[in-house]
This record gives structure tokens, C-alpha cells and sequence, in this order.
């Protein structure tokens, strides 16, 4: 199958290898990736801070490109992030209407029918839960929000984890609590953000784990950077990476 | 008697509530006050505490109930219609509450319906009335206009009673005292309840002792009582309060005389309506199947109950809200609190923090729908902002209200707003703007890209260099900042792959 990656703009500029690691599972499985290059950002960060009319000029450059990739040949779409998927899925055609703009809104709704989170294509898509990985860590899981519960992923990443050999996957207590991030909430709620970040920390403390894994990389920069500021030495690990890894090695 | 009320049209709102008659507005944005709420452990400590309880029995009760889903649907559809026709089911009710004995005042807002609660109250002489738990009544401040003439309220549901006795303010919709801890209550018993037995411990039922003595004498000699409602009755005029303590009930049969004050979204078409409502109701509050009380009243029984029987209609920014195309589903609400328990800005930052008798997740809409966003710094435009949009609200919500899309149109409510009414961009508002230019454009976002590696000097160990100007230091205080890679992804792209590239 061809699909197309939606790497988000994090991705691309943070954090690179996990768009990379994106990559390296797909290609093992035998699919072949595009990257268009046109793409930017979905402009969830703009929605949710309140400048829509930004937000639907990004949309509206997200929609063109990767309709563009799927007449080139793609026959879906994927994003290694729950929230972006749920920004193109949930917040492309709303902040189209909102504008007025029905033919962006149908549009987006035609390209969001084909775009995935990276669990979801696998398992969903390309019906495969093991990818041939190898981790012989120990690691912890933390569903985020949007991947919970705005798109629904539900044991998806874990079945996917389950299937990874060597690892020592050990349930995160209260994980479906928000770890605190939310975008610009981070830094315009500080203090409760940083409130919840605390007992999301304790949390993955309590697991003893060496690696907390989630399917989004801004998730993961908020627990990570608030555990690094602590010196836990517990590590942060895009969920992408641990499929991709393979012969004890980390990526 | 007939009174028109128009259907507001879309776009077209009523009037906002009034912000400094009432509790509707705190007087610090929601951040500031947070800041202070978040250093109380104690109050930590007892929300904490308590939304985990809550939640936990929550969530056991829904998964009992097979068809929980269709309930949801079938409840936010009976709202949906209620809310297209809100003034002629209005007048329905009007119309069968004043057959059945009743009289029907209507309120534009909080100070007039405060003026007429004083002056039916006025009337009939008494210097003196017993409340059942009502939001509507904490919204327009009645028990402070109450006093202003010479009129004591008596708190009687016990949370209520507490924050009363504590001269404190409700926290939660549902549990007011949420915040304290036994031994504060104790503490409050002792110092203000007349004639309480000092030896009086912080054992819950002693606690409930003490309170049930404290209230009989009120009870038997209160010969007015103000309620509010969680549902009217449209083609029977009926009223109903749903409740655990009965103390409710005690307000609403012994006296002569009964006011009740009922925000107009309170109305239901049918009786048959009341069937969804009050399975879902109990379930989703307090974690029970079943609530201890439902009382229901329809006008005047002669020879039964309160002789006289007085409903006041509320607007009070409602119209404001059913004027938003959007906005009109918070009016949904059925003030259960689920949104409250799960919420973890709620837990943790506590109710006081958002200024508002209202709220948690469904008063960061609520408040801000009633009163209006302004686009300035007044402290309910902070509050759509008071959430990490987690969704833990939405998946709870009995009748499907979708709080968190709610939250962010408010959010660009108060943006365009604050666009419209400022000619100097704020910094966010410029930084946003020179972002969403980069990012339109592909070559000046991969440049953008390719030069944040020049911030990789700047970082040292997760911490920047120099020190970050607020907001983004409110990110730096407590988590490290990740370094830049030396290469974009894009450019590790076309480096390696250049041949399978297609344009």
C-alpha cells in the first residue's frame, strides 16, 4: 500500500526521528511512504488558542496537499500523533464551517476519512499487531487524551506493544489521566498544567519503568521534560520508535 | 395572561447577565486564581479525595445500565427540540402552573427576579425563609439581596448549610463544601451553630446529628420556602427537585408559602421526558441508581402543602446563550457535576478558582455564554481557557454536551474579539500570526525549520541560557526544553531519499 506521511510540524522540526522510525515500520512491512513536502502544519495549535481564521488558511493548505497526494496514488494517510489526527479529524471541517467555508469543510471531511494514527492504520488498516519488533526494556504506557478519547484508539498501541519481543510492559496507574500538556495551556495554566504533570510523573515513577511511551511526540516532550528537569532518568520513547526498534538495539 | 418572549435568532443573542449582580464573576482570571488554590494542600488533599470517590462509584453505576448510550442520545435530542421551541413550551408551563393555582413571574435577570423574590417574601410578612439547594438562587446572589432587606435564608441542604455557617462560597455544583474535610466542618459547627454540644466530634453522623437538630426548629417554624428546580413540567405545569437528604422535601411541604426560582432552559415538553432525566440524573451526580428523593408539585393542593405557590422564570444571559448557534447545547446541561469529577483541572485547581457559582468544565462555557465574552482581560474570558481539552468532560456528560469543541469556539470568541477591540496586537496575537505565515508556506516553514538548530547552543542540560519571557517561563519553570536536531526531518528526507521522492 502506498501511504503518505503526514510527519506534523513537531515532528519535522523536534523530532525527527520519530517520523523516521514512522518510516522504518512501514517500509518493514513491505509498504512504500511518501513524504509530500508542501505539508506544514494541520494549525491545531491555532484552533485551539482561538485563531481559527489562521488555523482555516493552514487547514485549507492541508487539505490540498494531501488530496494532492492521494490523486498522486496514496491510498491512506498517516500521522504519528493522536491529536493532530484528531485536529484534521475533528477541527479541519468544524473551523471550515465556522468560517463558512462548506467546500474546504467537505473537502477536509474527504481527506480525514483517510487519514490515520499511526496504531490505528496498523491495526485497523493493515491488520498487523506484530511488526517484528524487538525492546527488551522496561516500559510504561501513557494513552493521550486525543488518541483515548477523541479518536478512539482505545488497546490499540498496546496490542501493538504487547507483540513487541523482550519488552516488559507494566500498566501505568491512573493512565488515562491528562498528563497536563494541552497545547498552549502548558503556558497559559502553568501552574494547574504543571499540577497535573506532577501526578502524571508519580505515576510513571511508580511503574519503575525505564521508558514512557505514548503516540504523541507533545505529550511526550511535556512528561519527558518535566521527568529530565528531575533528573528521574526515566525516558521519554515516541511509541513509533519502539516498533521500529529491532535487535535489543534503541534507535 | 400572556407573555411573549421572542426566539432569539442565531447570531442575534439576548442580553448578557449582568457580572456584578449574582455570582457569575470572580474577581481575578482563572490563572491567578489557580495559582493560590494549587498551594492549599489541604483543599488539595479533600478534592483529590473526593472526585476519585465519586468518580469511582460514577462509573460503576453507568456500566450497569445496558442501554447507558441510547439514554445519552435520547436525552440530549429531548433538549435539542426543548431548546426550538424554548417560549412556546414556556408559556405551556406558565400557562398549566397558573391553572393548577400557581402564580408565574418572569425575571430578565438577577436583580429583577432578586426584586421579586423580596418582595413576594415582603408580602407575606415573614422575616424569615427555609431554601432548598439551588444554583439558580446562588447565581443571582438571592440569599445576600434577601438580607440586604432585613430577610434571613436558611441554607437547609447540609453542604449548603456548611458553606453558610463557614460565611465560604460553593465549590462544587453538586457537593458545595467539596473542599473541606470533616474536621473543618467540625470546626465550623462549633464555631457557629447555636447551642451545638461542644463535645461534638468529626464523625460524619455526628456531623448530620448536629445539623438535623440545628434545622428542626427552623423547619417547623418557617412558614416560607424558596426552592429551584431540576426539571418543570411543560404540558402538566409540574415541578420537581431531586434530592438526598430530604431536608428539600421538608422545605417544600411544610411551609405556606413556596417560591421557586427555575432558569427557563429547566423546562421539559412531557412527563414521559422526566423518565430519561432521572435515570440518567442520580447516576451521573451522585453514583447512586436512584436519588433518596424526587418531589414533585403541580400549583396548589388545597388542604396539602404550601397554600400559595409562586415560580419565578429566569433568563439571566440564558437567551444571551440560546442566541449562539452553537452555545444553546450548554443550556443542556442538567447540572449532574460528572463533568466536575473527572475533570483534572477542576481536581486540582478547585472550584472557587473560576470566580463562578458555575464551575468545572460546564461552567467554562456556561459562565462565559451567560455573561458574555468581551475580548478583554475580564476574568471570565480566562475561563474557556482553563482546560488541557482532554475530553474527559464530554464522554461523561449525560446529555452530551461537547464541552471541549465549546471551549475552543469561545476561545476564538474572545480572540476576534479581542482583535476587533485592540489596535495593537498582543504578543500572543503576533507570535501566532508570524507563525501561521511561516507555516503557510512550505519554503519559509522548512527554512524556519532548518534554523531552529541555531537554538542548540542556547540550551544547556534542558535549560535555555537566557531566561524566557512570560508566558513561555511558565514552561521552563518546571520542564526541560528539548534541544533542536541537527537535521528536520524534511531535509533527512530529500538527503536520503531523493530517488523515491515524488512531487
Amino acid at each position: 500500500m502506498q501511504i503518505a506521511l503526514f510527519v506534523t510540524c513537531l515532528g519535522d522540526v523536534l523530532f525527527p526521528e520519530v517520523g523516521k522510525a514512522t518510516v522504518a515500520v512501514l517500509e518493514r512491512l513491505g509498504h512504500s511512504v511518501v513524504f509530500p513536502p508542501a505539508q506544514t502544519c494541520c494549525g491545531q495549535m491555532h484552533t485551539n488558542t482561538g485563531y481559527q481564521r489562521a488555523a482555516v488558511d493552514l487547514a485549507r493548505h492541508h487539505v490540498a496537499v494531501f488530496e494532492q497526494a492521494i490523486s498522486d496514488g496514496a491510498e491512506a494517510i498517516v500521522a504519528p500523533s493522536g491529536s493532530c489526527v484528531g485536529s484534521v479529524r475533528h477541527q479541519h471541517a468544524m473551523v471550515a464551517r465556522r468560517a463558512g467555508d462548506e467546500a474546504l469543510a467537505t473537502r477536509a471531511e474527504a481527506v480525514s476519512e483517510r487519514t490515520y494514527e499511526l496504531s490505528e492504520l496498523l491495526v485497523d488498516v493493515l491488520g498487523v499487531t506484530d511488526v517484528g519488533a524487538s525492546f527488551p526494556h522496561r516500559v510504561t504506557y501513557h494513552p493521550t487524551c486525543h488518541s483515548l478519547r477523541m479518536l478512539g484508539v482505545g488497546d490499540k498501541p498496546l496490542a501493538l506493544l504487547r507483540s513487541v519481543r523482550g519488552i516488559d510492559l507494566v500498566e501505568l496507574p491512573a493512565a488515562d489521566q491528562c498528563c497536563g500538556f494541552g497545547g498552549t495551556f502548558s503556558v497559559k495554566n502553568a501552574d494547574t498544567s504543571t499540577a497535573m504533570l506532577a501526578d502524571k510523573m508519580s505515576s510513571v515513577l511508580a511503574t519503575d519503568a525505564e521508558i514512557v511511551t505514548a503516540g504523541d511526540s507533545s505529550c511526550l516532550m511535556h512528561i519527558g521534560g518535566g521527568l529530565a528537569r528531575l533528573r528521574t532518568g526515566v525516558r521519554p520513547m515516541h511509541l513509533a520508535q519502539i516498533l521500529a526498534s529491532t535487535g535489543g538495539r534503541t534507535p | 395572561m400572556s407573555t411573549f418572549i421572542g426566539m432569539p435568532r442565531a447570531g442575534h443573542p439576548g442580553p448578557p447577565a449582568d457580572r456584578t449582580v449574582g455570582h457569575l464573576t470572580g474577581d481575578r482570571a482563572f490563572p491567578a486564581a489557580a495559582r493560590d488554590s494549587l498551594a492549599d494542600t489541604q483543599l488539595r488533599r479533600n478534592l483529590g479525595h473526593a472526585t476519585a470517590t465519586i468518580r469511582a462509584k460514577r462509573a460503576k453505576v453507568v456500566a450497569e445500565v445496558p442501554d447507558w448510550e441510547q439514554l445519552r442520545d435520547a436525552a440530549s435530542a429531548i433538549k435539542t427540540d426543548t431548546m426550538a421551541r424554548l417560549p412556546q413550551l414556556l408559556e405551556q408551563l406558565e400557562a398549566a402552573v397558573i391553572a393548577r393555582g400557581g402564580a408565574v413571574h418572569w425575571a430578565r435577570d438577577a436583580a429583577e427576579a432578586n426584586a421579586i423574590v423580596t418582595a413576594l417574601v415582603r408580602a407575606t410578612g415573614a422575616d424569615e425563609v427555609v431554601k432548598v439547594k439551588s444554583m439558580a438562587t446562588q447565581e443571582i446572589g438571592l440569599n445576600e439581596a434577601l438580607e440586604a432587606a432585613g430577610i434571613t435564608a436558611h441554607e437547609t441542604d447540609l453542604a449548603e448549610l456548611i458553606v453558610q455557617l463557614g460565611n465560604d462560597r460553593p465549590s462544587h455544583i453538586l457537593v458545595p463544601a467539596i473542599h473541606l474535610g470533616r474536621a473543618q466542618i467540625r470546626e465550623i459547627f462549633a464555631r457557629e451553630m447555636p447551642g451545638v454540644d461542644p463535645a461534638l466530634t468529626d464523625e460524619p453522623k455526628v456531623l448530620a446529628e448536629a445539623a438535623r437538630t440545628h434545622l428542626r426548629a427552623t423547619f417547623l417554624r418557617a412558614r416560607v420556602a424558596i426552592s429551584g428546580a431540576n426539571f418543570g413540567v411543560a404540558e402538566t405545569g409540574t415541578l420537581t427537585v431531586v434530592e438526598s437528604e430530604g431536608n428539600g422535601r421538608m422545605c417544600l411541604t411544610l411551609p405556606q408559602t413556596l417560591i421557586t426560582v427555575m432558569g427557563i432552559e429547566k423546562v421539559v415538553p412531557t412527563w414521559r421526558d422526566l423518565e430519561v432525566f432521572l435515570q440518567l440524573l442520580p447516576r451521573s451526580a451522585t453514583g447512586e441508581r436512584m436519588n433518596p428523593y424526587t418531589s414533585t408539585w403541580t400549583g396548589v393542593t388545597p388542604g396539602d402543602g404550601p397554600q400559595e405557590f409562586h415560580l419565578v422564570l429566569l433568563d439571566n444571559g440564558r437567551t444571551r446563550a440560546l442566541g449562539d448557534e452553537l452555545g444553546r447545547t450548554a443550556l443542556h446541561c442538567i447540572r449532574c457535576s460528572a463533568c466536575l469529577n473527572v475533570c483534572p483541572v477542576y481536581e486540582r485547581a478547585g472550584g472557587h478558582a473560576y470566580g463562578s457559582v458555575y464551575p468545572g468544565p460546564i461552567g467554562a462555557i456556561l459562565t462565559p455564554l451567560l455573561t458574555g465574552i468581551t475580548g478583554d482581560e475580564q476574568p471570565n474570558d480566562s475561563l474557556p481557557f482553563a482546560s488541557s481539552l482532554c475530553g474527559a468532560c464530554y464522554d461523561v456528560c449525560p446529555v452530551k454536551i461537547d464541552i471541549p469543541s465549546m471551549l475552543v469556539q469561545l476561545r476564538a470568541e474572545h480572540v476576534e474579539k479581542a482583535k476587533a477591540t485592540h489596535r495593537v496586537p498582543s504578543p500572543e496575537a503576533a507570535s501566532m500570526a508570524a507563525a501561521a505565515w511561516i507555516m503557510s508556506d512550505e519554503k519559509r516553514f522548512a527554512r524556519a525549520g532548518r534554523l531552529s538548530r541555531l537554538g542548540r547552543p542556547l540550551i544547556r542540560r534542558g535549560r535555555l541560557r537566557m531566561p524566557l519571557p512570560p508566558p513561555l517561563s511558565g514552561w521552563t519553570a518546571s520542564r526541560d526544553v528539548p534541544s533542536p536536531p541537527t537535521e528536520t526531518f524534511r531535509d533527512w528526507w530529500q538527503r536520503t531519499r531523493e530517488d523515491g521522492e515524488q512531487s
